[in-house]
C-alpha cells in the first residue's frame, strides 16, 4: 500500500474510503472515550441523558448503516428490520423472567447482536447476489414486508402497542439495577465504543477491504479470487448485526419497542443521518448522528417547523457537500497538513458570518408567515431570537428581508475572497506534491 | 360472477392509475438511472395544484394547467437539482430525490396545512355511469380510464413513430453516441424528467377528487411505484402497464374475497392447533386476503427480483 | 402557534444544561401529541382547545389555591411512541407534573408505561397521565395503573351506546364491520361482534373484517363487497384519511344505510365529506355540540371561534380535563403531590360544559360520562366544523354510558 494523500475529491467514492495507512492512531478513541465519560458531568439532567442515549443508538446504528452504505456500496431501503428485530427479541428476553433474572443487563446486547444477524444472514443469503438497484429492491421490498407483519403477527410484535420489558429485572450486576438514567447513560456509552472500535477494526480487516474493492469494481476483486457475493454477504451480516446491538440499546433504553422501529421511515431516517454526516469517512456517520438528534429533538422544541429545516439542510448538503458534513471537514486536510489553515480563518469569517445572518433571516421570514397564518386571532405577538414584536406589523418584515439580503450581499461580495484564500492554502500543496 | 366483472373494472382503475405514475418513472429511472424518490411528491403536487386552481377557475382547467406547472417545476428540479447532482454518481443523486420528497411535503403542509383539502370531481362527471348488479361504477372512473388510456396510446406513439422518440429510445441505450450525434442529451433528459413528472401530475389530478387529498398521498403510493416499475421491467413501456395492471388487480381482488389462510392450511393438511390462544402460529392461522393484500406486490417484487432479475419485460438489470 | 415565547432557547440550553428552568410558579402541564407530521392537524387542533380552555375556565377565573395559574407546555411527539418518551423526560425536567396525550392508543401504552415505571423508580418526582383520546380498553383493564386517568368514553363504551341505538332500529338486520388492523380496530370489531350478539341476536354480521391501517389507496373493493353483503347498517373505527377514503367509496358505490363510526368529525374530514355524508355518516362520541348544552357552552365556543376561526371544538372533554384538573388541585390543596391529586380525582362528581353529569370510576380511572350518537348534517347546526356548514348533531344520548361495565383493573396504589 502506497502512502497516500488524502484527496478530497468526493466525486470518486473510490478515493473516498482509502485508509490512510495501516497504523492505528489511538489518540482518537481515547479523546472519544474520555468525552463519553465526561459528558454527564455537564449535562446532568435527565432529559440531557435521556437525548444523549438517543445518539448513541443513533451512532451505532448508522455506523453498522455505513458498513454497507459506505464500505459495501450497498444501498439499503429496509435496514430498521434488522435493529427492530434484534430490540424485539431483547424485549421478549426481559420478558422471559427467568432466564433474564439470571442474565447481566450488560451482556443483553450480544443476544440483540445475534438476533439482527440472523436475520440477516436470511435475507443476505437471497438479497446480496446481486449490488445495485436489485439489492435496494430487495431491502425495500423486505422492509415493507416484514414492518407490515408487525401488526399482523401480534404475537411476537405486539401489534401496534408495541411490546414492553422491564430492564430491572436483569441480575443485578456490581449491585447496579439500571433504576436511573445515568447508569444505563454509561451502559450505552460503553457499548458505544465497542461496537465502534469493533467496526472500525471489522474496515481493517481483509474482509473489510475487500468489501471496499467489492464496491469500487466487482469484476476485479472477483479476478483476484474473491466472490464478490460472499463478499457483500459477510458485510451484510455484520452490519445486521451491529444493528442489532442497536436495537438491544434500543430495548433497555426505551424498554418498549413498536412497529416504528421497523418501518420504512427509521429505514429512510438512518439513510439520511449517514448521508448527512458522510458515508466516506468512518466517522460521518457518528457526526450525522449527533447534528440529526440534535435537530429533532432540540429543534422540534424551538419550531412547528423543524422537519423543513432539517430537509432543506439535507437536500443542500446532498447539492453543495456530497462528501457530507464529515467530507466538509476533511476538506480542510491537505492545508492543515501544510499548516495552513490559518489563511482561511479570516475569509470564512467574512463570509460565513453574513451567511448565517442571512439564513437566520430567511428563516425569520417563514417563520413570520407561519405565525401569521396560523396563530390565533389577536394574538398578533410573537417571539424570535429573544424579541417580541406584532407579526401583523410592516416593521419586523421590513427588517428580516433587509437583514437577509444585505446579509447575502455581504457573502457573495466576500465570497471571492475565500475562494481566492481556498486556492493559496491548497494551491501551493499542488506545488509540493 | 358480476362481482368479479365490476372488479375488474375497479382493478383496472387502480391499475391504469399506477401506470400514470411509472411510466414517466419507468423513462427517467432507464434513462438517467435515478430512482426518483420524489416521483410521487408531483403526483401530490398535481393534485394540490389543480385544487388550487379549480377553486378559481374550475376543475377543467386544473386538469389542464396543474400537470403542465407540475411538468415545468420537474424540469427545474432536474436542470438545477439534479443535473448538479448527478456528477457526484448514482447514489446522491437518489437520496436527493430522497430529501426532496421529504421536502415537498413538508411544503406542501406548509402552504395548505395539514388537513385534507375538499376537491371534489366536476358536477358533470357526479352521476352513476352504469351498474352491475346493484354496484354502481361512477362515471369519473370511466373518465379516468379514458384519461389513462389515451395518455398510454399517445405515449407509445411518440416513442415508436416519431423522431424524437426514436432519439429518445436511443438515448436510453447509448446517449454518448446520441451526444456525438449531435443531439443535445441533457436538454432530452431535462424533457423526459418534466414529461416523466408532468404524467404525474396528471395522475394526481385526476385521483386527488376519489383518493383524497392530503400531505400523506405521496407517501401511501411511494414505494409500490417503484416496486411497480421493478416487476414491469426497467424501461420497458409495456411492462410497466403490464405490471400496474396486475398489481390493480392483485389488490382490488386480494381485497374483495376474504380468503382465509385457516382454509388454506387445513386443506394443505396442516391441522389446528388445539389450543389457538396458546399457539405461536396464531396469527398466521387468523390471516385473511384482505389484510395482506397491499403487501403482496411487495412479495411478487422479491420473488421476481430473485429469480428474474430484469423484470417481466426488461431488457437488462435492475 | 408554539409558545416560542415563553421557553425559547434560553430552556433548551437550561434544559440541556442541567439546571431546572425557572418561572414564575404554575401548574405545568405538557401536552405531549403530534404537531408536526401526518397527524399533526389533530394534534394542533387539540393544544388550541387546551390553551383555550386554561385560559378560559381556570386562569380567567383567578387560577387555583388562590391565584396558581396553570400553563399548558407542548411538545411534539410525532405520533412516535420513541420521541414520546424523550419528550416525556424533558417535559418531567421541565417542572410539568401533569402529562396530557391523546392521539394514538400506541403512544398511550407507552406513556402509562415509562410513566408508571418512572413514579416507581422516582417517587419524589412522580408525575400524573391525563388521558383524553386513547381509547384503548386495555388502558383502563389489563394495562391500567394509579397513575393514569382516561376522559374519553373507551371504546367499548361507545361500542355500548352505538349497539344500544342499532338495537332498538328495527329496519337494521344486516350489520358489516370494518376497522384498521390493529389494537383499536380489534377492539371495536370484538365488542360490535359480542354486543351485538347480546342486544339483538336477530341481526346477522354479514362481514367482519380488517385492513392494514394507512396502506389503502383506493377503498372500492371494500364498498363492493358491503354493497354486495346487503349490509343495512355499517360499523367502522376507521379515522383520518382511512375514514374518508372508505366512507367515501362506500357512499359513491350507493350504499344508503347508516354508517356509524367513531372518528368522521374535524379535521378536514366533515368537509371533504360535505353533502355524500349527510344522511348517513353517524358518530358516537362524549359532548355535545349541537344543540348547544348551555348558554355558557354557546359562550365559551363563539368565543373560541373568535380566538381561532378556522378551530374546531372536536375533542369537547377537553373541558373536562381542565376543570376536572383544577377541582382536584384545589380539593388537595396541593398541586405538587400528585398522589393527593389523583386522591382527589378518583370518584370525582363533575356537571360538564357541554352538558351531562360524569364520575371517574375509582376502580379503573375511567371517566363515565353521557355518550351521544351524532349525525353529519347541515340542518339545525349552530356550530359547524371545518366552516363547512356541515357538522354534528345530537341524535340520542345514553346517559352515563357504561357505569356498570365491568373492569379487570388490579392496581397498585401508593
Amino acid at each position: 500500500m502506497t502512502d497516500q494523500q488524502i484527496t478530497t475529491d468526493p466525486a470518486k467514492p473510490a478515493q473516498r474510503m482509502r485508509a490512510g495507512g495501516t497504523t492505528v492512531t489511538l489518540m482518537p478513541w481515547i479523546l472519544a472515550g474520555l468525552v463519553l465519560l465526561v459528558l454527564p458531568f455537564i449535562f446532568q439532567s435527565n432529559s440531557a441523558l435521556t437525548i444523549m442515549n438517543k445518539m448513541s443508538i443513533t451512532i451505532i446504528f448508522a455506523l453498522a448503516y455505513n458498513m454497507l452504505l459506505g464500505q459495501g456500496g450497498m444501498l439499503s431501503f429496509g435496514h430498521a428490520v434488522y435493529m427492530g428485530v434484534g430490540g424485539f427479541a431483547c424485549v421478549h428476553i426481559m420478558n422471559a423472567s427467568e432466564f433474564f433474572s439470571m442474565l447481566p443487563l450488560p451482556l443483553l446486547p450480544i443476544f440483540g447482536g445475534l438476533f439482527g444477524m440472523g436475520l440477516a444472514m436470511i435475507v443476505g443469503s437471497f438479497s446480496t447476489r446481486k449490488a445495485g438497484t436489485v439489492f435496494a429492491m430487495i431491502s425495500l421490498g423486505v422492509g415493507e414486508l416484514i414492518a407490515a407483519c408487525s401488526l399482523i403477527f401480534v404475537a411476537f410484535f405486539g401489534g401496534e402497542e408495541g411490546v414492553s420489558g422491564d430492564r430491572t429485572y436483569a441480575l443485578p450486576l456490581f449491585g447496579i439495577e439500571f433504576l436511573r438514567q445515568i447508569e444505563v447513560y454509561y451502559l450505552v456509552a460503553f457499548w458505544l465504543m465497542l461496537s465502534a472500535i469493533l467496526m472500525f477494526l471489522f474496515s481493517r480487516t481483509p474482509i473489510g477491504r475487500m468489501a471496499n474493492a467489492v464496491r469500487d469494481n466487482p469484476e476485479r476483486a472477483e479476478f483476484l479470487g474473491y466472490s464478490a457475493r460472499w463478499v457483500r454477504f459477510y458485510s451484510f451480516t455484520a452490519s445486521g448485526f451491529f444493528a442489532g446491538i442497536a436495537g438491544a440499546m434500543f430495548a433497555i433504553n426505551y424498554e418498549i419497542l413498536t412497529e416504528e422501529n421497523l418501518n420504512l421511515v427509521t429505514s429512510g431516517t438512518i439513510l439520511l443521518v449517514t448521508f448527512l454526516g458522510g458515508v466516506g469517512f468512518f466517522f460521518g456517520p457518528i457526526i450525522g448522528a449527533v447534528v440529526f438528534t440534535l435537530v429533532q429533538t432540540v429543534l422540534s422544541l424551538q419550531t412547528d417547523l423543524w422537519a423543513i429545516y432539517a430537509g432543506a439542510l439535507f437536500v443542500a448538503t446532498v447539492m453543495f457537500f456530497p462528501g457530507g458534513l464529515a467530507g466538509l471537514i476533511m476538506m480542510h486536510g491537505p492545508a492543515a497538513k501544510l499548516g495552513k489553515l490559518h489563511y482561511l480563518v479570516l475569509p470564512y469569517l467574512k463570509t460565513l458570518i453574513p451567511a448565517g445572518i442571512g439564513i437566520l433571516g430567511v428563516c425569520a421570514l417563514v417563520e413570520m408567515t407561519f405565525h401569521v397564518r396560523h396563530a390565533s386571532i389577536g394574538s398578533n405577538e410573537m417571539t424570535l431570537f429573544w424579541t417580541t414584536f406584532d407579526s401583523h406589523s410592516l416593521m419586523p418584515w421590513a427588517v428580516a428581508v433587509a437583514v437577509s439580503v444585505v446579509a447575502f450581499w455581504i457573502m457573495r461580495r466576500n465570497l471571492p475572497e475565500l475562494v481566492a484564500a481556498w486556492h493559496q492554502a491548497n494551491g501551493v500543496a499542488k506545488d509540493k506534491l | 360472477m358480476d362481482l368479479i366483472f365490476v372488479n375488474l373494472i375497479d382493478g383496472l382503475v387502480t391499475g391504469l392509475l399506477l401506470f400514470m405514475l411509472s411510466a414517466g418513472l419507468t423513462l427517467i429511472f432507464s434513462m438517467m438511472g435515478v430512482l426518483n424518490f420524489a416521483h410521487a411528491s408531483f403526483y401530490m403536487l398535481g393534485a394540490y395544484f389543480a385544487y388550487q386552481i379549480s377553486l378559481a377557475m374550475g376543475f377543467w382547467m386544473g386538469l389542464l394547467l396543474a400537470p403542465i406547472i407540475v411538468g415545468v417545476l420537474g424540469a427545474g428540479v432536474e436542470r438545477y437539482g439534479l443535473r448538479r447532482v448527478h456528477q457526484y454518481g448514482h447514489v446522491p443523486e437518489l437520496i436527493f430525490t430522497f430529501g426532496l420528497a421529504l421536502l415537498i411535503e413538508e411544503i406542501v403542509q406548509f402552504i395548505w396545512g395539514k388537513n385534507n383539502v375538499a376537491y371534489n370531481a366536476p358536477e358533470i362527471l357526479q352521476f352513476s355511469a352504469f351498474a352491475i348488479a346493484g354496484n354502481s361504477i361512477p362515471a369519473y372512473k370511466i373518465f379516468m380510464i379514458f384519461i389513462s388510456v389515451s395518455i398510454f396510446i399517445g405515449l407509445l406513439f411518440i416513442l415508436t413513430r416519431t423522431r424524437i422518440g426514436m432519439i429518445i429510445q436511443a438515448a436510453l441505450s447509448y446517449p454518448r453516441t446520441v451526444e456525438a450525434l449531435g443531439h443535445n442529451v441533457p436538454l432530452i433528459f431535462m424533457g423526459v424528467f418534466g414529461v416523466g413528472t408532468g404524467l404525474a401530475g396528471v395522475a394526481g389530478v385526476i385521483a386527488g377528487p376519489t383518493l383524497g387529498t392530503f400531505p400523506g398521498m405521496a407517501f401511501v403510493l411511494g414505494s409500490i411505484v417503484f416496486v411497480t416499475i421493478v416487476i414491469g421491467g426497467l424501461g420497458s413501456l409495456w411492462g410497466a402497464l403490464v405490471a400496474s395492471l396486475l398489481i390493480g388487480w392483485i389488490t382490488t381482488f386480494a381485497a374483495s374475497y376474504n380468503i382465509r389462510f385457516e382454509d388454506i392450511l387445513l386443506s394443505v393438511g396442516f391441522s389446528m392447533p388445539e389450543n389457538m390462544a396458546e399457539s405461536p402460529f396464531r396469527d398466521i392461522w387468523n390471516m385473511t386476503t384482505p389484510q395482506i393484500g397491499p403487501i403482496l406486490p411487495y412479495l411478487l417484487m422479491i420473488i421476481i427480483l430473485v429469480v428474474r432479475p430484469h423484470g417481466l419485460f426488461g431488457k437488462r438489470d435492475a | 402557534m408554539r409558545k416560542t415565547t415563553k421557553f425559547g432557547l434560553t430552556t433548551a440550553i437550561a434544559l440541556i444544561m442541567g439546571s431546572t428552568a425557572a418561572f414564575a410558579e404554575t401548574v405545568k402541564i405538557a401536552f405531549i401529541d403530534p404537531l408536526s407530521g401526518p397527524f399533526a392537524a389533530t394534534g394542533t387542533n387539540g393544544l388550541h382547545q387546551y390553551e383555550f380552555a386554561v385560559e378560559k375556565l381556570v386562569n380567567e377565573q383567578g387560577g387555583v389555591l388562590g391565584g396558581t395559574k396553570f400553563e399548558i407546555l407542548p411538545y411534539d411527539n410525532k405520533t412516535s411512541p420513541q420521541e414520546s418518551l424523550v419528550q416525556l423526560q424533558v417535559a418531567i425536567d421541565q417542572g410539568a407534573k401533569y402529562i396530557v396525550q391523546g392521539n394514538s392508543s400506541g403512544v398511550a401504552h407507552a406513556l402509562t408505561d415509562a410513566i408508571n415505571k418512572h413514579n416507581r423508580r422516582n417517587p419524589d418526582r412522580r408525575v400524573l397521565f391525563l388521558n383524553y383520546s386513547a381509547v384503548d380498553p386495555a388502558l383502563t383493564n389489563d394495562a391500567c395503573n394509579f397513575w393514569h386517568f382516561r376522559f374519553d368514553a373507551n371504546a367499548d363504551m361507545k361500542m355500548d351506546a352505538l349497539t344500544d341505538v342499532i338495537a332498538q332500529d328495527p329496519s337494521i338486520e344486516k350489520v358489516y364491520i370494518i376497522g384498521q388492523d390493529y389494537s383499536f380496530g380489534q377492539a371495536v370489531s370484538a365488542a360490535a361482534n359480542a354486543m351485538l350478539a347480546e342486544k339483538r341476536d336477530d341481526i346477522e354480521v354479514v362481514g367482519d373484517e380488517l385492513h392494514p391501517i394507512g396502506k389503502i389507496q383506493d377503498f372500492t373493493p371494500y364498498a363492493r363487497k358491503i354493497v354486495a353483503s346487503g349490509a343495512d347498517a355499517v360499523i367502522t373505527g376507521n379515522w383520518g384519511s382511512d375514514m374518508l377514503g372508505l366512507g367515501r367509496a362506500v357512499l359513491e358505490n350507493g350504499f344508503t344505510g347508516p354508517i356509524y363510526t367513531y372518528y368522521a368529525a374535524a379535521d378536514g374530514i366533515t368537509a371533504a365529506f360535505g353533502e355524500t355524508g349527510k344522511g348517513s355518516l353517524r358518530l358516537v362520541a362524549e359532548g355535545q355540540i349541537n344543540p348547544p348544552a348551555s348558554e355558557r357552552a354557546v359562550a365559551y365556543y363563539e368565543a373560541f371561534l373568535a380566538k381561532y376561526p378556522d378551530g374546531n371544538i372536536s375533542q369537547p372533554r377537553i373541558t373536562n380535563v381542565i376543570e376536572m384538573l383544577a377541582k382536584a388541585i384545589e380539593e388537595a390543596g396541593t398541586a405538587d403531590d400528585v398522589v393527593a391529586v389523583a386522591k382527589a380525582l378518583e370518584g370525582m362528581e363533575h356537571d360538564g360544559l357541554w352538558g351531562g353529569s360524569m364520575m371517574m370510576r375509582p376502580e379503573d380511572h375511567q371517566l363515565i360520562q353521557d355518550v351521544h350518537i351524532h349525525a353529519h348534517t347541515d340542518e339545525n347546526i349552530t356550530f359547524d366544523y371545518d366552516n363547512s356548514g356541515y357538522g354534528l348533531v345530537s341524535e340520542s344520548n345514553i346517559v352515563m354510558a357504561g357505569l356498570d361495565s365491568p373492569t379487570t383493573c388490579k392496581m397498585d396504589r401508593p
